[in-house]
């Protein structure tokens, strides 16, 4: 159960510590503008990778597959298709 | 802050320097670059300025060295350029290099004249040789049954001349001249046989002819040979073919209209001996010349070259020093000569971080010259407009271009750029996602970057080159952001990658998947794992290419609003910043503020029902929040606004998504919209009574000014009132402006929203051509298999990959660009951007040699 909570909190304290951290160790004559990029880059990064992460949460549809695909994956990605599956409904 | 985010500010500065110092300090203030000269004497002549003499004097320099230059060229020598840009020179040394160049121009003139000539010779000469070779062949043929002796071949000649000469045989004349010669020929008439030889061009041969046969009636004889190789035309140096004639006439009146026609076809005629032995003693006598002739032209080219070589090594140098002086002459044209003709004095915008920097410039100036007055820098009040100055480095300077393009910024409002660089190529991203043509983009722009300094400096007049060359960064940029949002959307060249392994399984059973063309995966069971995946887009959704589509499109428009509102709000909020900065307290609170309201309870509320919905409705939830009920984010938005009773989505669903939704979308919607007079009308009423009160002030006592007080205060403003300052805009503008700025920015922040919908848009066609590449092209070539197979994959890749760089990265790449472009002219700037400025145009050294020496007289 925690274990679902891992990724995005992972992902999220890289970004925070780029956006957050980062443009404290700025230097140069740049400084506020090198700044102002890190910043910007951490949230419109996060933001984006956040939306694509809450989109697929709670889907509402599921993938429409055909059986060629269906057979792909089964031989691809170790989805055996047996005679009876267990299934949770 | 940095500099980067206002404009520098600016202060008019009046400089006073010492005649004698006025070159050198002028020079060294354009070896800076931080300063913009303004024309003193606007009104005054070109040729009637100071300096004039001295800036022909430059022209003059220039019009040599570019004849210098035009003529190395045409040898073919390389200038040498080291990149260096040598001081300009002190007002004596102009002498010395005016003597130089006056110099080097005579001698080149000579050399040329003189090679000239001798080419002229030189032809006249080769002519010759091959008039005397071909005008033996026509002797030759002249009399061949008439003398069949075996006597040696010249004895044969000399005599077949004699006959000519002579006239003596009326038989050889009748070979000679054919039919209608004998027939006229009276026996006993004395016929004196002349003929000229001569060249021409082979163009007018045929011409020439005609024009022989009608003016002289078939008198005359032309014989012509043509001359193989090509001679040299000395003036241009062309290579022309020509033949060689030889006319056969009798009589004086036949020759002079012989010769009148070879000089109106521009033949050159040549005295040829007749008899043979003289013939061959001027052809050697002609070969011998010929070797000589090109001995000597050949140590005149030598001479020449050397010249050139000598003077192609400073030519460059000579070229920056000469334009650095005639851009000095320039700006002391600018100046004005004070009452005691001792001083200068210039009037100059000058940052004011750089007048430390200046001051130091001009003492160095003043050093040089050894004068002993320093000059003088005065900062001045003044109401004018500075212009703008955005300090960028090589990295910033290409996307302060692109905010440029659209109008330089207002003197110190907020500069865009800073954000651009990162949100441009966000935004481009966004439309682009894709990691493969990410890389390919990014590796390009890098491979500019690494080699800058070399791609730099072949300056080349290739105009789309050197666009893509000065957007080197912002090519860089825009393909890593391109990289990310590709992992993003889990797309490489129209494929997915799978990292983490996907997170929807197949639950159906063998029979089922045999007996069903499409299975539909539920999320509601345990298909899907319950968890998403954890970076970017399962890549499940590459595999099920019936509804990718109808899937992704939910997902990408709703990113685009969200995008497109926090976008907007940020513009929104930089107004905000250019208020305070200005002191601009009624835009403050009657702008900024109500516009600020109506954006986040509209759009970004509308924002936030997507992120609610994202998060309550399940397929695994208990009903009512199941998938079945989820509403329609765009029906429940426009029923928000239209003040209509939703329906409920599905069977004995809710009607809303939280508790208290229909409350708070009315309050939303009534604060929004009790925004809008608030914008139209807080801040012209505010300025109308303000000055009210000014001009209750200005005339307290007399009652006429309350009959007018009151008025204006009945009016709407519609005369704009007596009194008002004379260079104020009168009030009806002012209510009318504020109309026109409220009525945009109220539609405007509709039609934008929806045009952020081009971020969907752009990225679901990029991802179709990817997948039409794929499917069309290169999968084709991976099912053949065997040799054959390989051989064909390879010219199908080949074909593939000319599709993706032409149509995917560079066409859908500059589709993107322009449309991001757009979304921050348009839908960003407008919501704070003024771009009323003018930009600040230093007198630069670097700028004025990049051009190659155009120079601005005024500025």
């Amino acid at each position: 159960m925690v274990d679902a909570y891992v990724p995005p909190v992972v992902i999220t304290v890289i970004w925070a510590f780029i956006g957050i951290i980062c443009p404290f160790f700025a230097r140069g004559p740049n400084r506020g503008v090198t700044q102002c990029c890190i910043m910007l880059t951490a949230v419109t990064c996060w933001l984006f990778w956040l939306c694509c992460y809450l989109t697929q949460m709670n889907p509402l549809i599921g993938p429409k597959l055909s059986m060629n695909e269906i057979m792909i994956m089964a031989r691809e990605w170790g989805n055996e298709i047996k005679d009876t599956m267990d299934v949770e409904a | 802050m940095g500099s980067l985010f206002r404009s520098e500010e600016m202060a008019l500065c009046q400089l006073f320097l010492q005649s004698e110092a006025a070159y050198a300090c002028v020079s060294e203030l354009g070896e800076l670059g931080l300063v913009q000269f303004r024309d003193l004497n606007p009104d005054v002549n070109a040729f009637q300025r100071k300096f004039v003499n001295e800036v022909r004097r430059c022209d003059e320099m220039e019009r040599k060295l570019r004849y210098l230059e035009k003529e190395i060229k045409k040898d073919g020598i390389p200038m040498l350029d080291t990149g260096e840009s040598p001081e300009a020179p002190q007002p004596r040394e102009m002498i010395d290099l005016e003597a130089t160049f006056e110099k080097l121009e005579n001698e080149l003139r000579e050399v040329n004249q003189n090679a000239e000539a001798l080419k002229r010779n030189f032809l006249e000469l080769t002519e010759l040789k091959h008039i005397l070779r071909k005008t033996q062949v026509f002797f030759d043929e002249s009399v061949p049954m008439v003398y069949k002796s075996t006597s040696t071949y010249s004895s044969n000649k000399y005599r077949r001349y004699l006959q000519m000469a002579d006239n003596q045989n009326e038989d050889e004349q009748a070979q000679l001249l054919g039919e209608e010669g004998v027939r006229a020929n009276q026996p006993g008439q004395n016929l004196k046989l002349g003929f000229v030889a001569g060249v021409i061009s082979r163009e007018k041969l045929p011409a020439f002819e005609r024009m022989l046969w009608r003016a002289c009636r078939g008198n005359v004889f032309l014989r012509q040979a043509m001359i193989e190789s090509p001679l040299e035309d000395p003036t241009n140096g062309d290579q022309v073919y020509k033949s060689v004639f030889i006319i056969f006439f009798q009589g004086d009146q036949l020759k002079t209209r012989v010769k009148k026609i070879c000089e109106g076809f521009r033949a050159t005629l040549y005295p040829c001996p007749e008899a043979p032995a003289d013939r061959r003693e001027m052809a050697m006598g002609v070969m011998t010349r010929i070797e000589d002739l090109n001995t000597v032209l050949g140590q005149t080219q030598d001479h020449r070259h050397r010249v050139l070589v000598a003077a192609a090594k400073n030519l460059k140098n000579w070229f920056v020093k000469v334009r650095k002086i005639k851009a000095i002459y320039h700006t002391l044209n600018l100046f004005n000569l004070d009452v005691t003709q001792k001083c200068l004095i210039a009037e100059c915008w000058v940052p004011l971080l750089d007048i430390e920097t200046i001051q130091l410039a001009l003492r160095r100036g003043t050093e040089r010259s050894g004068s002993s007055v320093p000059p003088i820098l005065n900062r001045m009040q003044t109401f004018e407009n500075p212009p703008t100055y955005n300090r960028t480095n090589k990295f910033t300077k290409a996307f302060q271009a692109l905010i440029d393009a659209y109008g330089v910024a207002s003197y110190r409002e907020m500069n865009p750029a800073p954000y651009t660089i990162i949100t441009f190529p966000f935004l481009f991203a966004v439309m682009f996602g894709d990691l493969g043509h990410g890389a390919i983009m990014a590796l390009f722009g890098l491979w500019m970057i690494r080699k800058e300094k070399g791609l730099a400096a072949q300056k080349t007049d290739n105009e789309i080159w050197n666009i893509f060359f000065g957007g080197r960064y912002i090519i860089f940029l825009m393909g890593v952001f391109s990289m990310y949002t590709g992992l993003i959307y889990n797309d490489i060249f129209s494929k997915s990658l799978n990292i983490f392994g996907s997170h929807w399984h197949l639950s159906y059973n063998k029979s089922t998947v045999w007996n069903n063309n499409y299975l539909q995966l539920s999320p509601a069971t345990s298909d899907y794992e319950g968890t998403p995946y954890p970076f970017g887009m399962d890549p499940i959704w590459q595999v099920a290419s019936s509804n990718k589509i109808v899937f992704q499109n939910a997902y990408k428009m709703k990113i685009s609003i969200i995008f497109g509102v926090l976008h907007m709000i940020f513009g929104v909020i930089m107004s905000w910043h250019n208020h305070t900065y200005f002191r601009n307290r009624l835009s403050l609170l009657y702008e900024f503020i109500p516009q600020l309201l109506f954006l986040v309870v509209l759009f970004f509320y509308l924002v936030l029902l997507m992120f609610i919905k994202w998060n309550r409705y399940a397929a695994t939830n208990a009903f009512p929040m199941t998938e079945a009920c989820a509403p329609s984010i765009l029906i429940t938005f426009i029923d928000m606004v239209l003040f209509k009773n939703s329906k409920a989505p599905g069977k004995d669903c809710n009607i809303y998504m939280f508790a208290g939704q229909s409350f708070f979308q009315t309050i939303f919607v009534l604060i929004a919209l009790a925004c809008i007079p608030v914008m139209l009308l807080g801040k012209p009423i505010k300025i109308m009574q303000a000055r009210k009160l000014a001009n209750e002030e200005v005339q307290p006592i007399t009652g006429a000014s309350d009959a007018e007080v009151g008025g204006m205060s009945n009016g709407g403003g519609s005369h704009g009132g007596g009194g008002e300052h004379h260079d104020e805009e009168e009030m009806s503008e002012i209510f009318i402006h504020q109309g026109i700025h409220t009525i945009e920015y109220v539609l405007g922040s509709v039609s934008h929203t929806a045009s952020y919908l081009r971020l969907w848009a752009l990225s679901l066609a990029h991802a179709q051509l990817a997948e039409v590449l794929w499917s069309m092209v290169l999968s084709l070539g991976l099912n053949k298999e065997g040799w054959l197979g390989g051989i064909f994959l390879t010219v199908v890749f080949a074909f593939w990959a000319v599709l993706t760089v032409g149509i995917l990265v560079l066409m859908e790449g500059l589709s993107a660009f322009l449309h991001t472009l757009r979304l921050h002219w348009v839908e960003f700037q407008s919501k704070f951007y003024m771009g009323h400025g003018y930009a600040f145009q230093p007198f630069s050294f670097d700028t004025i040699i990049e051009n190659g020496g155009a120079v601005t007289e005024t500025e």
